[in-house]
């Protein structure tokens, strides 16, 4: 079995993050980047896989600058296989259907029976590119699966919406997102982080995928402006001295809203 | 120059609550067109509610109960071929948003996602997304020819007036893309008679502090009281007191109702995320140093347990 798993860089939600008021695009500088914490999870769903069943391939895949490597590593030193990295300086700011086209090559490149990742990124990600990817893979697509039972030729799971919980199921080949329900990425270790160094890194760009950035045919979807809102100013604080629900109440009365 | 809209049609056949705004929002940029693809008994009623919401005209089609979304992308693509939309607009929402992923894909067209708005411009169809939990406006359009666009649910209010049903059933090619199954579907139990978190005009929201499933009937009662809908933290989620939809922040549902109240919610960076828009934010946590109250426009330091049941009187009292 050969299980690609997608990751994406994104800046630290820990930190403050930032557009640029120039390009619209996240600001790397601005706060630490990590690999997104729901793809961990995705990198973890497959690694559970492999240690269950031997020979398993578990192979990542990024679109990200030059300056992920060390991201992208964190994934090999977790457990997986192999990487290839997209870098390509005419796909910064590349648009949904760009970045899904761009890993649907790499993925074909790579070869898989299962494509795992995050149902959605922390970077403002629209939570569509796995779906998109399955287009164009002519694969089925489960997305937001908060259960994951992989076997041999099918992958099945719970998918829960407002309205209910849906248990869905693919012959694979087939592309899976998983959600937060699903377990946490294992921690690294110092002997992971060595192994990782000797693991096959392949780094490719647009024209080794067959993919044309600027393909003045394809309609891209493009910035127009970009504009920051005032953050928020704190209010009024008190310290309950045993009135504090009344005086809530007569807060919420005065503001209108209750 | 027709919209394409694409009420989610619940398993149960009725439209979802999304639907009245997303016809709204289409209104906005041109004549909002109706595609309703589900089961054929549930046809007849969806396009009448999609009428009533104001399309002027509907598209039907069937189809096949257990295949998923690929029926959906190819209903859709045969409504764009008919219909030449400048714009196809769906609700945000998981089923939609693969549909219109994947029909994007099939027709490489640009898709939007998450967007609060759409409008036109003089060059085309121009989106409004709220990036990075609030903190930035941006807007963005295609390069040329039409968009695809998915509308954060509850962003746009409104409805439109109704219209008579014109209904066309449409001639649909399986594409015979490979689909998933769905092999069953359980239903939230009790449908509640409290408001959608999406779109809610008032949000009462418990975290951690709450401390127990139990104890979070306390944080359903001032929901109630308030009209509000309820909602919760990521820890209140993974502790099990309240169901994932009710996540509000980063990785979960982002709401911008008039009033929010945090109940025990340190306000952790990704929980503002879903929420700092709101109108008036209200805090109540143990911990004066606990970051909600940086952005709570009347925070206080003290017990949810004793100024939660005083509010609830207060505001009980005051009703009388
Ligand atoms: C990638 C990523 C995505 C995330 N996405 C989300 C998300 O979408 N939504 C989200 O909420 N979090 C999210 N988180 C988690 C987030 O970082 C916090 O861990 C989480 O919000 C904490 O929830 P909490 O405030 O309920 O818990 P805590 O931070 O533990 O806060 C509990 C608060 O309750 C107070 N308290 C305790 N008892 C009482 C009492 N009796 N009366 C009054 N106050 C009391 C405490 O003082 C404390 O401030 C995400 C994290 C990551 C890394
Ligand atoms: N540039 C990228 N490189 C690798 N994987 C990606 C990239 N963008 C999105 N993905 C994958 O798609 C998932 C959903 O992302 P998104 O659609 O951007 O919300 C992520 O969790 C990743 O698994």
């Amino acid at each position: 079995m050969k299980i690609v798993v997608l990751i994406k860089e994104v800046p630290d939600t820990w930190g403050e993050r930032r557009l640029s008021l120039e390009t619209g695009l996240v600001e790397r500088a601005a706060s630490a980047p990590v690999l997104d914490e729901i793809d961990e999870r995705a990198v973890e769903a497959a690694l559970a896989f492999a240690d269950a069943h031997p020979g398993t391939e578990v192979a990542v895949v990024a679109m990200a600058p030059a300056s992920a490597v060390a991201t992208i590593r964190k994934a090999l030193a977790m457990g997986a296989t192999s990487a290839l990295h997209v870098v390509d300086d005419a796909l910064r700011g590349a648009d949904l259907l760009l970045t899904a086209e761009v890993l649907a090559a790499a993925i074909r490149r790579v070869g898989f029976d299962l494509v795992l990742a995050g149902n959605l990124s922390t970077d403002g990600g629209g939570g569509v590119v796995p779906a998109m990817v399955a287009e164009m893979l002519d694969a089925p697509q489960l997305t937001g699966l908060s259960t994951l039972e992989i076997t041999d030729d099918a992958v099945s799971g719970d998918r829960v919406s407002d309205a209910g919980t849906m248990r869905v199921s693919a012959p694979l080949p087939a592309v899976v997102s998983i959600t937060e329900a699903m377990p946490e990425g294992r921690f690294t270790t110092f002997k992971g982080i060595m192994a990782a160094k000797k693991k096959p890194f392949e780094t490719v760009d647009a024209g080794d995928l067959g993919v044309a950035p600027e393909d003045a045919a394809t309609a891209r979807y493009i910035m127009l402006s970009v504009a920051e809102r005032p953050p928020r100013q704190a209010g009024t604080k008190i310290v309950d001295e045993g009135d504090a629900g009344e005086r809530l109440a007569a807060f919420l009365l005065a503001e209108g809203v209750a | 120059m027709s919209v394409l809209v694409v009420p989610e049609v619940l398993p149960g056949g009725a439209l979802a609550a999304s639907s009245a705004g997303l016809l709204a929002a289409a209104a906005a940029v041109g004549e909002p067109v109706a595609l309703i693809a589900c089961s054929a008994d549930a046809a007849e009623a969806a396009s009448a509610a999609a009428a009533d919401l104001g399309a002027v005209r509907v598209l039907t089609a069937p189809t096949p109960g257990d295949a998923l979304t690929v029926p959906v992308v190819d209903a859709l693509a045969a409504a764009v071929a008919r219909e030449q939309p400048e714009l196809v607009l769906a609700s945000h929402a998981v089923e939609s948003r693969d549909a219109l992923a994947r029909l994007a894909a099939r027709l490489r067209m640009p898709l939007a996602t998450d967007v609060v708005g759409v409008e036109r411009d003089d060059l085309g169809v121009v989106a409004r997304h709220s990036a990075l939990g609030g903190a930035f406006a941006v807007t963005g359009a295609p390069t040329f020819g039409p968009l695809l666009a998915t509308l954060r649910p509850g962003a746009v209010e409104g409805r439109l007036p109704a219209q008579p049903l014109v209904r066309t059933e449409l001639e649909i090619t399986a594409s015979g893309a490979r689909a998933g199954r769905i092999e069953s579907f359980a239903e939230t139990a009790a449908p509640s008679s409290r408001p959608e978190l999406r779109g809610a005009a008032a949000v009462v929201a418990g975290g951690r502090g709450v401390g127990s499933r139990e104890d979070f009937a306390l944080v359903e009662r001032l929901a109630d009281v308030l009209g509000a809908a309820v909602g919760a933290s990521r820890a209140a989620v993974d502790a099990g007191y309240v169901p994932s939809s009710a996540q509000v922040g980063q990785t979960g549902v982002t709401v911008s109702p008039r009033l929010y109240v945090a109940l025990g919610i340190s306000g952790a960076i990704q929980h503002r995320a879903g929420m700092q828009t709101a109108g008036v934010i209200v805090a109540v946590d143990k911990n004066p140093d606990a970051p909600i109250f940086d952005i709570a426009d009347f925070g206080i330091v003290g017990d949810l347990f004793t100024v939660v049941p005083q509010l609830i009187s207060a505001l009980e009292a005051h009703k009388k």
